[in-house]
């Protein structure tokens, strides 16, 4: 469906000749734009109807006071389903700290959360299918994992701002939600709204990215540095990928393209998590409850894993 | 006179949310007191962690995204 409307728009209309770049990339793009914001649109809506997202006060109710294996267990999962704002990622620090979150399992959330949601799973599976979308959750939430664990070892208590210690935080009493069909829709809507209002830049970067990819890189250009044999590949994706910020739905369709002309799998699930998670503007944000060792830490405990998982898919694929 | 909050430290939601509400009141014609909320210990002290948040005469009512205008209205009116 996607492919014909497509079709019909950059050759039929626009009349460029099938084949060549400009129509590769072109097709490329308003194949990706309209599948991507269709599906978007589509699961934000069924998700805010059954109430499926959580919000932060919620899951800081649900991992206060666990034991640490649970509670590591459950802010990754719950990182993993919850589209939360970067904006708010000082404001739930400080709201982990205070409810005495160890703040390795703060870090494990963390890393999953921007990695990794349910809108950029489903996504994933309808671009890449199962078994790409399968990797990458499974790769991110084994980093997050293991990523709250080494930042524990280093004592980061140390370096958090001294001000977070002495916020109080209240009891947070909102009126209940509307239960009604009527009250769901409405919230879904918004919800909907809300959320590509916030991501649609990135991804319509992403989708543009990946069409240039797609339409202008050579593939002999492509097999001889990205495909895998040439180690230095992995860790230069993932350098590539700090100073570059995507959300987790945006770097879907670059993935795609790279795929699609023959990047290591490794190569690319690296540069798409390094886009996704590690990002200098989210790391300015976090600047403000922890200082720079910290912020160090965190960035380099998140480059090696993310080298580490390239290496490992690209030595095994 | 009723007295609106909006907590929430610099995000672009907050800013749009502030003046949403400004905006709702000036054309229902009701004389509200607007106060952006920016110091983190104060936003918190309401257990707000997704900002913005809204409080209305020192109770809590809505918390993370923009509000939708049938809230808004709800606050200035009722």
């Amino acid at each position: 469906m996607f492919d014909v409307l497509a079709n019909l728009i950059v050759y039929g209309l626009l009349g460029l000749t099938p084949g060549s770049a400009p129509a590769d990339a072109l097709h490329f793009f308003v194949m990706d734009t309209a599948k991507i914001f269709a599906l978007l649109v589509i699961i934000i809506y069924v998700m805010g109807l059954l109430r499926a997202l959580l919000s932060p006060e919620r899951v800081r109710e649900y991992v206060r006071g666990k034991p640490r294996w649970l509670a590591r267990t459950l802010a990754i999962v719950l990182g993993a389903v919850t589209p939360f704002c970067s904006c708010s990622s000082v404001p739930l620090f400080i709201g982990f700290v205070e409810a005495g979150i160890p703040l390795g399992v703060t870090f494990s959330f963390l890393i999953a959360s921007p990695m990794i949601n349910e809108v950029a799973a489903v996504i994933l599976v309808g671009i890449l299918g199962w078994k790409l979308a399968a990797l990458y959750v499974a790769a991110g939430l084994t980093v997050a994992w293991v990523g709250g664990v080494v930042m524990e070892r280093f004592r980061p208590e140390r370096w958090v701002e001294a001000y977070v210690w002495q916020i109080h935080m209240g009891q947070m009493q909102l009126p209940e939600p509307d239960r009604s069909l009527a009250g769901r829709h409405r919230f879904a809507v918004a919800e909907v709204r809300e959320i590509v209002g916030r991501i649609w830049k990135w991804v319509v970067a992403g989708i543009a990215v990946g069409a240039l990819f797609h339409g202008y890189v050579p593939e002999a250009w492509v097999a001889e540095h990205l495909a895998g044999d040439a180690w230095y590949s992995v860790p230069a994706a993932v350098l590539l990928g700090i100073p570059l910020y995507s959300n987790a739905t945006g770097v879907i369709p670059i993935a795609e393209a790279m795929l699609g002309k023959g990047v290591a799998i490794g190569t690319t699930l690296a540069l798409m998590m390094s886009i996704a998670a590690l990002s200098l503007p989210e790391m300015l944000i976090l600047r403000k409850v922890i200082r720079w060792p910290a912020l160090a830490l965190y960035a380099s405990v998140l480059a090696v894993a993310f080298t580490l998982v390239g290496w490992l898919f690209n030595a095994f694929a | 006179m009723k007295t609106i909050k909006v907590l929430g430290s610099g995000c672009k939601n907050c800013e749009t949310t502030a003046n949403l509400i400004r905006i709702a009141a000036e054309q229902a014609g009701v004389a509200i007191t607007l106060e952006k909320v920016t110091d983190m210990a104060e936003i918190m002290s309401y257990g707000v962690m997704s900002t913005p948040g809204v409080v209305v005469d020192g109770k809590l009512v809505h918390a993370g995204g923009l509000p939708g205008p049938d809230q808004i209205r709800e606050w200035i009116d009722g």
